[in-house]
């Protein structure tokens, strides 16, 4: 008997899960804000499903109810990618060590 | 066109990459690094998707026309917005990522061909149920992240707004969100997909609207778990090893912060969720109000007791965000300094509105990070330094935490500021804090209160440094 590929992606998902959990406690809680923000930005990678929906229609309808839903998809994710990534870089910026020559 | 699986062995790069974007956050020196594993395991992701369809006649220049747009926003934003705004930011953030993922669920749901999981009316069961749970989350995530942004914006009250049955009612709908999926499997009728949305995003609503404004670290903490669920609801419906990878890692990571910062708050999660907290103590609080004496300064006092000391512990809080006082601040520590007393920064995990956002606004004034250390890490200290200077910070500085067992906040960990030799308290009144409780350090001995502004009163004890 073969085994169904959902159980495969719930183990992918499931020791993701602990991968998170183990990496995220090592984060240093001064750097919990650009954590968040970076989450942000990863967790926009539901672009891949906006972009095939936006990618499906024919030349003779590019726009349809589910292509526009699709479009409308990408332009929420990008913001949030570009947003996200930019703004965690800025901010990660503005972490600096004492200078030694004091 | 690349093959299916050789896209996916792709996917799982990408999703290699934001583990290591995160683990890069592990430390500062680190973390700049991990920002570019993040932004390339984006890249990636991105590239493969447009590979894996090859169809780049009809739709391409539109998809990409919208990607530069939404890009251009995002862009626009990261660079405009100012660091105090840094938790608004992320809940808008946190309502995006909800609503791209009931779009896609939406857009999955009308044309499922497009995705391999059926046809319109007969989508494959294991996709359907995905793709309800991913939609039901996201709506969640979408509604809930627009009532925190409009209550750290201030547009709504940070207040908790509660009224009767709310948990009755909020039980209600969740049963129903349930019920609803069911049939919605068992018939496929499209309305009732429309309902299942409407209902989700209701719920969302109602979820954080009773949950005042101090508690808002644990609802972005958890607003962002949410948003990783909902992708991964999607993930396991586009079959796609990415979004499945990075919606369990989101998800956990929100977990995890959420149940630090109660932690840091010694309540429990369901506690919060629940919501009103303050709104019963308040009235107690105002019917025993006896008038104790309470020693004020100006800034002229404050710089002498600072002058004098040998080191000085700061304790920001979230009225430094509001203030803006952030510089004033590092340009009085910097005279400080420059007469030899040494000067430590104490942050509480929930000090400000999200979780670390008082770590942002001290490095943005250019503070070292080596300078500001954690409550298990200094709280040994205050015992030891002569002046502690609290700043904007109020319930978290409470010593009726640790003394009596009625109190609200009792066991909740504080900083132990009253051991310090001297205590300055800049605060624009007498007022209680976000608890509704009168702080007890108020009263002390050793404390001084400095009613003003905190960046005018930090920017007049500079002059008088």
């Amino acid at each position: 008997m073969e085994i169904d590929p959902f159980i495969f992606r719930l183990s992918i998902f499931i020791l993701s899960i602990f991968i998170g959990y183990y990496v995220v406690w090592s984060v240093t809680p001064s750097l919990h804000t650009p954590l968040m923000s970076v989450t942000n930005a990863i967790s926009s990678v539901i672009i891949v499903g906006a972009i095939i929906s936006g990618l499906s229609g024919n030349s003779d309808s590019i726009f349809n109810t589910s292509s526009i839903f699709g479009f409308l998809a990408i332009s929420l994710a990008a913001i949030n990618i570009f947003g996200g990534f930019l703004v965690t870089q800025r901010m990660l910026a503005m972490y600096k060590k004492k200078k030694k020559d004091k | 066109m690349i093959s299916a699986n050789l896209s996916a062995i792709f996917y799982l790069i990408s999703g290699v990459l934001f583990i290591l974007a995160l683990r890069g956050l592990s430390s500062p020196e680190t973390s700049r690094q991990g920002n570019f594993f993040g932004i390339f395991g984006m890249i990636i992701a991105i590239t493969v998707t447009f590979l894996s369809i090859g169809n780049f006649s009809s739709g391409l220049v539109f998809v990409l026309i919208f990607l530069l747009i939404g890009g251009l926003i995002g862009a626009f934003v990261a660079y405009r917005i100012p660091m105090t705004a840094m938790p608004e930011l992320v809940a808008g953030f946190h309502s995006l990522v909800g609503l791209a993922a009931v779009f896609v669920a939406i857009s999955a749901f009308l044309n499922p061909e497009a995705f391999n999981l059926g046809s319109p009316g007969n989508i494959r069961l294991g996709s359907l149920i995905e793709m309800s749970i991913g939609a039901v989350v996201g709506a969640i995530t979408f509604s809930g992240s627009i009532i925190a942004f409009l209550k750290l914006q201030g547009i709504i009250s940070g207040s908790p707004i509660t009224f009767k049955g709310q948990h009755p009612i909020n039980a209600l709908i969740l049963a129903s969100i349930i019920i609803l999926i069911y049939f919605l499997c068992s018939t496929q009728y499209s309305n009732l997909f429309w309902i299942l949305l409407a209902v989700s995003f209701l719920i969302g609503f109602l979820l954080i609207i009773p949950i005042g404004g101090a508690d808002m670290p644990v609802v972005i903490s958890m607003l962002n778990s949410y948003s990783g669920w909902a992708a991964a609801g999607i993930g396991f419906t586009l079959e796609n090893i990415a979004l499945i990878i990075t919606g369990a890692l989101v998800g956990s990571s929100g977990a995890i912060l959420s149940y630090i910062m109660c932690k840091g708050m010694n309540r429990s999660f369901f506690n919060v969720i629940l919501g009103g907290f303050g709104a019963t103590e308040q009235s107690i609080n105002s019917q025993n109000k006896e008038q104790r004496p309470v020693k004020s300064g100006n800034a002229d006092d404050a710089a002498f007791l600072m002058k004098n000391a040998s080191s000085v512990i700061i304790v920001p809080g979230y009225g430094m965000a509001v203030a803006q006082a952030q510089h004033a601040l590092r340009e009085m520590v910097d005279t400080l300094k420059k007469n030899d007393i040494k000067v430590s920064y104490a942050i509480h995990p929930v000090a400000g509105r999200m979780p670390g956002h008082m770590n942002v606004l001290l490095a943005e004034a250019n503070v070292p990070y080596d300078e500001v250390f954690e409550l298990e890490e200094i709280n040994n200290d205050f015992a030891n330094s002569d002046v502690a200077f609290v700043i904007g910070a109020n319930d978290v500085t409470n010593p009726v935490a640790k003394t009596d067992p009625q109190s609200p906040i009792y066991g909740m960990p504080v900083l132990d500021v009253e051991k310090c030799k001297s205590v300055l308290f800049v605060k624009r009144s007498l007022s209680p804090g976000y608890a509704g409780i009168d702080n007890d350090l108020f009263y002390r001995e050793n404390t001084l209160m400095l009613f003003a502004d905190a960046k005018k009163m930090t920017e007049d004890i500079t002059k008088n440094l």
